[in-house]
């Protein structure tokens, strides 16, 4: 049966490993003991933002192999992406791995968007290991889609915090004993003609809402079902607003929800609502959350990450915001 | 939901800038620079032959030294992001717009990288200063030469 | 004599008060309150209100940028006064440029010696 853009996987691909890394700033989070790897320098000791990002990438991709003792060579796909103009970080990275590649960008959303068309291919029977992931680098992506590092604008309580932060997965066909990839929804990509770059949680949450309700309707499950809800970088007023919304669907218990922006850097106001940047929901879910269902504590999740498709171009001309959100149903049996 | 029902939504979730301390932080912030700017002014009048008038030019380059100072030592986006407004309009916020934007593209190289992008943000400045001083004082001049106002 | 210290804390200050209500009831950029604040620098001196301004105030009128749009528009107006229409046009950077030649050179400066850090 074909539903709009509802996926399902009988075969439930496994991800068997994840590598998860960060740069310094991120040692203020309260998931960074999660993280295999943080480095002591933004730019990963390389000479610019964009080559330590693609260095931080890399890294993160070669310790999910290394945890399952494989090498770049015993991957079938590589699925990344991240927000610097036509992804150069990913592309510069697929060239010293050397694994078929596609580039991936949902905006923030690609770290969902990677998994599930590596659940696809997994799914067709035509990749034994795919690699999915997405990253982001402070530095590289304010600068690109805001102002430069040093300039002393004033942010408000909307602002969010791009995360350093890259999160890969490795992805086979099923395994026991780890999560796997059972359901899986794409988003549409959603307009409610919010303008604002630096609040960016009030453009992405009707996208994460809306996709939430496809999810369960589509599905024929109801939130209780699942130990975790977790969307992905909407932040502290961009959350607000998407319970709001939620509430609006009929789904009043929203204890098991919750937002990877809103909890990266815990309550610590420098970061104003929150973090954002495609790193954060990787980040968080391929550590953390994973880790969670390693040690059984969560069964069933479902992530939904956010993504805002803008560009500075497109803000400059005066144009909204469209959005995007991305659903995967992880269980672990 | 559609959008204009959802901006009524989004108006009533998003929390309000506070407007009474934004504008006391601007006030105390601008206003400390401008003393500062006093302070060195006397400082070229008392010790070199300056008068209230001409010891504003090595003021305002002594105000953009600092000002480049605290960009690349981390510091002055701090003070921007506590007085807003009171770090971006002094000359000093226009110090920090051009070098913040010269050691961002350092990257690019020094032809294209800096010297393309080192008026990025403060560029617009001098445009709209220019091309509006060039129309009051156009049409000052035509008005005295028809002799509807004088110098 | 010391008076000038008030004001100038008082005016520098208060024009700063007014970009941060441009900030945040008219949600404009930094870039446009900006812009705005030059032009309006440039027409009060037009109307020759700046300079009473600068002699009250000190560096409280002539370090916030709307000095920058009026020393723009001062030097085209005297060098119009000497030579007439044309002065308009050389005029114009006769009493600013030292604040842009300093930000051009501490700038290029800066470029040689500082990198940007993504600190909080």
């Amino acid at each position: 049966m074909v539903m709009k853009g509802l996926l399902t996987f009988p075969s439930t691909p496994s991800i068997v490993a994840t590598g998860v890394t960060a740069g310094p700033l991120e040692k203020k989070s309260p998931f960074h003991a999660g993280f295999d790897k943080m480095y002591e320098d933004e730019r990963c000791g390389k000479d610019t933002n964009e080559q330590g990002h693609s260095k931080m990438m890399e890294d993160a991709c070669m310790i999910a192999l290394s945890k399952v003792d494989k090498i770049p060579a015993d991957a079938d796909f590589l699925l990344t992406g991240d927000l610097v103009n036509q992804m150069t970080p990913s592309n510069f990275f697929a060239t010293t791995v050397g694994i078929p590649y596609i580039g991936m960008f949902s905006a923030c959303a690609t770290s969902v968007s990677s998994l599930l068309l590596a659940a696809l291919l997994t799914e067709a029977g035509m990749s034994k290991l795919a690699i999915a992931g997405a990253s982001s680098q402070h530095n590289a992506i304010e600068r690109q889609f805001r102002y430069p590092i040093e300039y002393g604008a004033q942010k408000g309580d909307t602002a969010q915090w791009t995360v350093t932060a890259a999160g890969a997965a490795a992805v086979t066909p099923f395994q026991a004993g780890v999560p796997s990839i059972e359901r899986g929804t794409i988003g549409k990509a959603i307009d409610m003609g919010m303008t604002d770059p630096l609040h960016m949680g009030a453009a992405m949450a009707p996208a994460a809402a809306d996709t939430l309700k496809r999810h369960l309707e589509g599905h024929g499950t109801s939130p209780s079902d699942y130990d975790l809800i977790m969307t992905g970088d909407l932040a502290k007023v961009g959350f607000s607003i998407f319970q709001e919304l939620v509430k609006n669907q009929g789904i009043s218990n929203m204890e098991n929800f919750s937002d990877a922006g809103m909890e990266f850097y815990g309550n610590n106001p420098d970061f104003m609502s929150g973090a954002s940047g495609a790193g954060c929901s990787a980040a968080v879910y391929f550590s953390e959350v994973y880790k969670k269902m390693m040690d059984k504590e969560y069964k069933k999740v479902l992530l939904i990450a956010t993504g805002a498709l803008l560009s500075p171009l497109s803000y400059q001309q005066g144009e909204t915001i469209p959005c995007i959100a991305h659903a995967v149903e992880l269980t672990m049996k | 939901m559609d959008k204009k029902k959802y901006a009524k939504l989004e108006k009533g979730i998003t929390p309000k800038p506070n407007l009474l301390k934004n504008c006391l932080k601007a006030f105390l912030v601008g206003g400390t620079i401008c003393l500062i700017a006093q302070f060195i002014a006397l400082f070229y009048m008392t010790f070199f032959d300056f008068t209230e008038r001409t010891a504003n030019n090595p003021t305002v380059a002594t105000m953009i030294f600092i000002a480049m100072l605290l960009t690349g030592f981390g510091a002055y986006k701090k003070i921007g992001q506590v007085g807003g407004a009171g770090a971006a309009v002094p000359i000093t916020g226009f110090g920090n717009a051009v070098v913040s934007a010269a050691i961002e593209h350092r990257s690019e190289g020094y032809v294209l990288g800096v010297g393309g992008n080192i008026f990025k943000l403060a560029g617009s400045v001098i445009v709209y200063g220019v091309f509006s001083a060039f129309l009051v004082a156009l049409v000052k001049t035509i008005l005295v030469k028809v002799g509807v106002v004088s110098w | 004599m010391f008076s000038i210290y008030i004001t100038a804390f008082i005016v520098g200050g208060l024009i700063c008060v007014i970009g941060q209500l441009m900030f945040d009831v008219a949600k404009l950029t930094p870039a446009h309150t900006l812009c705005i604040l030059v032009v309006a620098g440039s027409v009060l001196d037009g109307f020759g209100l700046y300079e009473p301004l600068i002699d009250f105030a000190g560096t409280g009128a002539t370090i916030p940028i709307t000095s920058f749009g009026n020393a723009l528009t001062h030097g085209a107006l005297a060098e119009a006064e000497k030579h007439g229409l044309i002065g308009v046009l050389t005029g114009m950077f006769e009493v600013t440029s030292s604040g842009i030649s300093a930000a051009i050179l501490f700038g290029f400066i800066a470029s040689f010696i500082f990198k940007p850090k993504g600190t909080v």
